[in-house]
């Protein structure tokens, strides 16, 4: 059965509408996949009967011949979403217990379009984080191995680290994960999967737990660009749930991708060319250059002069709306409570016994830079900085129509490698981190290995709106950089 | 340092978390280095800039005001730590 673990969704797809194999048959490979590699800790939750129930019911509708676009095709669904009767936990503490009466909007999308349930993926706290090291279930293991080193356990970035490394680990056909600062294009990028950021409002973020309300967004995780185009297809919608939801038709993605990249004009930002870029991740984005002009495209120097200011002015506006989305977590409504003598104390309690430190870190950041005497000095300026960043990439769209960057400044790290420099870490987001605040769509495509052996992924931004230019991009740089590789950990 | 352990402690119960004693120094030190950090926002030029709140500039649409949900109040309290029939329980607010 191990062949059938190999195969793109795509081809899944196709062979379960040619009856090659069933959905249950396809459901149940993936099950044994997730038990054989259950020592990554990717999964928080794992729902086998109910994955079992909903593959019974595909190949019923295979059979009737009223399949759906994603008919049987097995999924992993971050954490984060909420999932009807099924524990929803953020990978928090304080949301111990937690089983929504409701379903979020993008997964019940998943579910009409034929989706089969394999299980809560694990992630960072609250999706705070670029490691899944702050997850209250602990971390999440790279299924790739350093060749160096192979029983150093590394990190499959994050925060939506599971959601990485159960796609790459072959313990779920793709997956569905969020991006408030790169949460999926680092982690995409760290296990050599594919992972899109569509642009902001594209995706319903209703029934998502919210982290960064201005900046999260949904995004699937796939083995392929194509696979990545079906996904989101079945994703993307507006939604009046969601009053930023965009009111704007869902284009068929996966007819774009045949269109390449002839006559495309290909933005360099030049502010990119960190001094601290290492060399391995210079040339990737040398070699990115290279085959798309090869391809057909035309490489242009561009400039996003603000760029530096990006993640400072991040750090400002995500702990802010951090703080003020995570005051519902009290001890009253659902989760986890710390009993005190007073209202106040009770809160008080439950919010430290909830929390993790990085989480409890950004809360107070946020309710900082919001208080009385700050706001004007740190949340208003970040927020003017953050209509800088948006013009830099309006002016660029002039002479561009997509940019290609590195997604990352490094392959994936060791798990317990010193990680007490908060900015340190923040650092892993300083080519993602823009896009978001400009609300973009930007994609990882995995693009090569380092000298360790390890994947690493070349970023694709575009224009608002305009998925398809960058996904017809992302297949140019998938079929030039002919990437086979796979992680040493998988099923 | 712009930010102290009397700061830490004024910020961590605007927010309601009750931090340890212990914590608020390490906190203090972090969080100052991260505000530290921040302040290269000063160097932008940002004169006459509209503020940015919303990444993608949209119309908020109008609706009709009007219930369109509600009426099941069991699902409502089934996730709460301490439910009383139908309502959320608290210490008590008033003597």
């Amino acid at each position: 059965m191990n062949d059938l673990l190999d195969l793109s969704l795509t081809d899944a797809r196709d062979g379960l509408r040619k009856k090659a194999f069933t959905a249950v048959e396809l459901t149940e490979a993936y099950l044994a996949a997730m038990d054989k590699t259950r020592a990554l800790n990717a999964y928080i939750t794992e729902t086998p009967d109910q994955a079992r129930a909903m593959a019974v019911k595909s190949d019923e509708r295979l059979a009737a011949g009223t399949a759906g676009p994603l008919e049987g095709i097995p999924l992993g669904v971050k954490d984060l979403y909420c999932t009807e009767g099924v524990l929803t936990t953020a990978a928090s503490h304080i949301l111990d217990g937690f089983k929504p009466p409701y379903e979020s909007t993008v997964s019940s999308k998943l579910w009409s379009a034929g989706a089969v349930l394999l299980g809560k993926t694990n992630l960072d706290e609250f999706a705070m984080g670029s490691s899944n090291t702050t997850s209250y279930y602990g971390p999440v293991r790279n299924p790739w191995q350093d060749k160096t080193d192979p029983d150093k356990a590394l990190v499959p970035g994050g925060s939506s680290g599971g959601s990485a490394a159960v796609v790459a680990a072959r313990s779920a056909l793709a997956s569905i994960g969020t991006d408030t600062g790169g949460s999926i294009r680092q982690p995409a990028a760290l296990t050599g999967t594919v992972g899109l950021k569509p642009t902001y409002g594209r995706c319903s973020r209703w029934g998502v737990v919210a982290f960064a309300s201005s900046l999260d967004q949904a995004g699937p995780f796939t083995r392929t660009v194509r696979d990545g185009a079906i996904m989101l297809g079945a994703m993307a919608g507006h939604d009046a749930k969601d009053s930023t939801s965009a009111n704007i038709a869902v284009p068929d993605f996966e007819a774009a991708l045949k269109r390449g990249v002839k006559g495309l004009r290909i933005g360099i930002p030049q502010e990119y060319r960190l001094k601290s870029l290492a060399n391995e991740i210079d040339d990737l984005w040398q070699r990115g250059i290279d085959w798309l002009r090869a391809a057909g495209a035309e490489i242009v120097d561009i400039s996003l002069p603000h760029t530096k200011y990006a993640l400072p002015a991040y750090y400002i506006i995500a702990p802010a709306e951090a703080s003020s989305n995570l005051a519902r977590y009290d001890g009253v409504r659902y989760g986890l409570r710390s009993e005190g003598k007073t209202l106040d104390e009770m809160y008080a309690n439950t919010r430290r016994d909830g929390f993790g430190d990085e989480v409890q870190r950004r809360v107070l950041i946020g309710t900082y830079v919001l208080s009385a005497g700050y706001y004007d000095a740190y949340y208003l300026k970040a927020q003017k900085v953050r209509a800088r960043i948006a013009e830099d990439f309006r002016n660029a769209w002039s002479q561009c129509d997509v940019m290609l960057t590195p997604a990352t400044p490094s392959a994936a790290f060791g798990i317990d490698d010193k990680q007490d420099d908060p900015i340190q870490m923040y650092l892993n987001d300083v080519f993602t981190v823009t896009v978001n605040l400009a609300g973009l769509p930007g994609i990882s495509v995995p693009a090569g290995l380092d000298h360790k052996g390890l994947p690493l992924g070349l970023q694709l931004i575009g224009k608002p709106f305009d998925e398809e230019t960058l996904l017809q991009t992302a297949q140019a740089l998938e079929d030039a950089a002919q990437f086979s590789a796979v992680a040493g950990l998988r099923a | 340092m712009a930010i102290d352990t009397k700061t830490v402690a004024r910020v961590a119960h605007l927010a309601r978390i009750a931090l340890p004693e212990d914590r608020q120094e390490t906190l203090a030190s972090e969080l100052d280095t991260i505000v530290a950090w921040v302040e290269q926002l000063s160097e932008v030029d940002t004169d006459g800039v509209q503020p940015m709140s919303s990444a993608v500039e949209m119309t908020a649409q109008w609706r009709e005001d009007k219930v369109t949900d509600g009426g099941y109040p069991e699902k409502i309290v089934a996730n709460a730590p301490d439910p009383v029939g139908h309502f959320f329980s608290v210490p008590k607010v008033v003597e």
